[in-house]
């Protein structure tokens, strides 16, 4: 959606923090100022967090969905899963108790529901869940025809089940991987493209689904625009491992660590990089490869699949090289794209 | 809340407007597939155009990239619109379709898409929270559109407040002075009138005139029908207000006597005078006009003679209600006294203000925070442990 300008920072006070799975937690914010409106669904607010201990600790800015909202978008509820990575965003809003406080912003829009298709699947994998709760919310409150299809691992890990099944009875489908009902992509891509008029897929989940359901949608010959996702640009195909990176223009040689991106890393030693969104979408910070030990896990949905394929560019605010059995620390050497 | 912050918010003279409603954007004929029109409702910029079916669209004037506006860009294929500057594309849910020199589509490239809905010759435009757009919600106005009904009318860009316009419409008292040469006369504010609170939505003004002579306008709408006519007449203003902002006025003069208070209107003339009003911006609006009769609705001539009279007499509240929103300005000191021919208007203000309430508008002290938000969906929640 057309970028909110004012993103109106506030000192928010934790009025709600319980947990919701092993591993999420549901946090609801109270803002010092009514909003007027309650949140879009598919909206998220910034949070300002810590990284690390103490009051000299590092802070750094994370987004969350908001899942709901009252009507004056005075309480924003959000739900957040403890990162594997985490260099204490998550594990400091893990934290958090009834009665503390937190930076945040109002409801910004990156991923609206737009009327006008003749159907909608939404499609959450895990915690992206959140991205979703608010769209289906409404669709079912517009009469629409819709589906929520919800991917985890186990049922245990999945949030809001209870609540979604309340809200969408027969329109929920669950498929969870450890009940053997994983759900099958190339099936569902295909039901979409054989029903009838235009149907919108909405999506939010770790790359791998999402990759793999922008494939199956580019077999089924069906148009992108009827694809939209919301990437928060932190997962990837293979799990984070320390990596080198080098921009011989600039002489900067950096060891890119598993909790943090090759961006920082570059930016931390010294190098005058170009950026912008940070997650993998606006394509401003890309560069070319020129050199590589190693594979790597482009982790943004700038490049299309073929130009990843090629692998002659990267985004280096998400991208990440990982090392090939046996042959040696993983390195990227990249030049002005 | 308090009465004096009630009192305070209804006498408002830079009066809000709610969101969560239908406004009218456009007539019908306004809209095409062969260009954009630029127009903005309550602060919203908005770029409208119809596909090639004929649907529609009301997009948000401002290119997500650089924000330059749409309407100064072209329609493309079936149903799309092209950014003037760099060519990106918009479909009519606002989805981006095109981004110049890349292969994938941004996932948040979209602009707000307005519900907008086709009725009573109007295009109507919701510019609120889409997911409330109700169109049964849509005031109405069938005597625009009803075969028993003919007329035309015209837009006025008026420089006030749109509650200012309403207020002139509630209180016709203003006809003796404003509208001496056509349709003022002594009794308008010398007869009784009675307001009645219909619904949540609809407030009544009611106002008889028994045994007067006829103003100009209505001594020659009269011949029109019956070209023997002389004498004197009883007329009636029976004002319907539907909220937001539309005003359906049930006017008509018959011949002293001949049962037209009791109901048989069968000796006389009856028209509406058709308004509804859309805030612009604070201080301007966009009031679009007609007046429809019920009698010789086949006469051309008579639609013409009449949209061209009721413009000359809204030309003259025109200049009034710019005069009054300029001496507003100039005198931020002073508030207003209403008066009781405001009846009408003061419900009308009422009425908005609980609109905005409902929509969380007004700056009202918030109810406390749950113990536990899934009450907010009423989602039971557990007990609380302390």
């Amino acid at each position: 959606m057309t970028n909110t300008a004012l993103r109106d920072w506030r000192t928010c006070r934790v009025v709600e923090s319980r947990t919701v799975t092993p591993r999420a937690r549901r946090i609801t914010l109270e803002r010092p100022v009514p909003l007027g409106r309650p949140a879009a669904p598919g909206s998220h607010v910034d949070v300002r967090v810590r990284l690390g201990e103490g009051p000299l600790a590092a802070t750094d800015i994370r987004s969350y969905s908001v899942v709901e909202s009252d009507p004056t978008g005075t309480l924003l509820t959000l739900t957040v899963q403890l990162a594997e990575h985490s260099r204490g965003g998550s594990a400091h809003l893990h934290s958090l108790r009834v009665g503390d406080t937190v930076e945040a912003t109002r409801p910004l829009q990156d991923f609206p529901l737009l009327a006008g298709a003749d159907g909608y699947v939404l499609l959450a994998g895990g915690i992206g869940v959140t991205a979703l709760v608010g769209a289906a919310r409404a669709l079912a409150r517009l009469e629409t025809d819709y589906r929520l299809v919800y991917v985890g691992r186990s049922r245990a890990s999945m949030a809001y089940v209870d609540l979604l099944q309340a809200e969408h009875g027969p329109r929920l489908e669950l498929h969870v991987d450890d009940e053997g009902t994983a759900l099958d992509v190339e099936a569902l891509v295909h039901e979409v493209a054989g029903a009838p008029g235009r149907r919108e897929l909405l999506m939010c989940g770790p790359v791998r689904l999402m990759d793999a359901v922008r494939r199956a949608w580019q077999s089924a010959d069906l148009s992108p625009v009827d694809l939209r996702f919301e990437t928060f640009g932190n997962s990837g195909w293979y799990d984070a491992e320390p990596f080198e990176v080098c921009l011989p223009e600039q002489g900067v040689e950096a060891v890119v660590a598993p909790d943090q991106t090759m961006l920082e890393a570059l930016s931390a030693a010294g190098a005058d990089v170009m950026w912008d969104c940070r997650k993998g979408e606006c394509g401003l910070c890309l560069m070319s490869v020129t050199d590589l030990t190693g594979r790597l896990d482009h982790r943004d949905v700038f490049l299309s699949d073929a130009q990843q394929q090629g692998g002659r560019q990267v985004c280096v605010c998400v991208a990440r090289v990982v090392a090939n059995a046996g042959a040696g620390p993983a390195r990227v050497t990249l030049a002005f794209a | 809340m308090s009465d004096d912050a009630l009192r305070e918010r209804v006498n408002a003279k830079i009066f809000p407007h709610p969101l969560d409603t239908w406004y009218a954007v456009a007539w019908d004929h306004e809209v095409t597939h062969r260009g954009i029109l630029a127009r903005t409702v309550a602060g919203r910029p908005m770029a409208l155009y119809r596909t090639e079916a004929g649907r529609p669209v009301a997009l948000a004037d401002a290119c997500w990239h650089r924000l330059a506006p749409l309407s100064m860009g072209k329609l493309v294929g079936a149903d799309e619109i092209q950014c003037p500057y760099h060519g990106l594309r918009y479909n009519p849910s606002g989805r981006c379709t095109r981004l110049p020199a890349q292969e994938t589509l941004n996932p948040s490239a979209s602009v707000p898409s307005y519900p907008i809905v086709e009725r009573h010759r109007y295009l109507w435009v919701w510019p609120g929270e889409p997911a409330r757009a109700d169109p049964a919600a849509i005031p109405d106005m069938h005597q625009m559109d009803d075969p028993a009904w003919a007329g035309d009318g015209l837009t006025i860009e008026a420089r006030c407040n749109y509650q200012l316009i309403l207020d002139n419409l509630m209180d016709l008292t203003h006809e003796e002075f404003v509208h001496g040469s056509t349709l003022g006369q002594d009794e308008l504010s010398q007869s009784e009138f009675s307001t009645r609170l219909e619904s949540d939505d609809h407030v009544s003004v009611t106002r008889w005139m028994i045994d007067v002579a006829p103003p100009s306008f209505w001594a020659k709408n009269i011949r029109d029908r019956f070209p023997d006519f002389s004498g004197r007449v009883d007329r009636w203003q029976i004002i319907h207000y539907y909220a937001p902002s539309t005003i359906c006025i049930d006017v008509g003069v018959a011949p002293t006597g001949t049962g037209a208070p009791e109901g048989d209107r069968s000796q006389g003339v009856n028209g509406y005078v058709m308004n509804t009003i859309t805030p612009e911006t604070e201080r301007s609006s966009h009031y679009f006009w007609a007046f429809m009769r019920n009698y010789r609705l086949s006469s051309q001539q008579i639609t013409t003679e009449l949209r061209n009279g009721v413009k000359g007499v809204f030309g003259e509240d025109e200049v009034m209600l710019q005069a009054q929103q300029q001496a507003i300005d100039a005198n931020p000191d002073y508030a207003f006294y209403s008066l009781n021919i405001d009846a009408g208007g003061m419900w009308v203000r009422r009425i908005l203000d609980r609109m905005l309430a409902a929509e969380g508008a007004l700056d009202t002290p918030r109810p406390a925070a749950p113990p536990d938000a899934r009450a907010l969906t009423g989602e039971p929640a557990p007990p609380v442990l302390r």
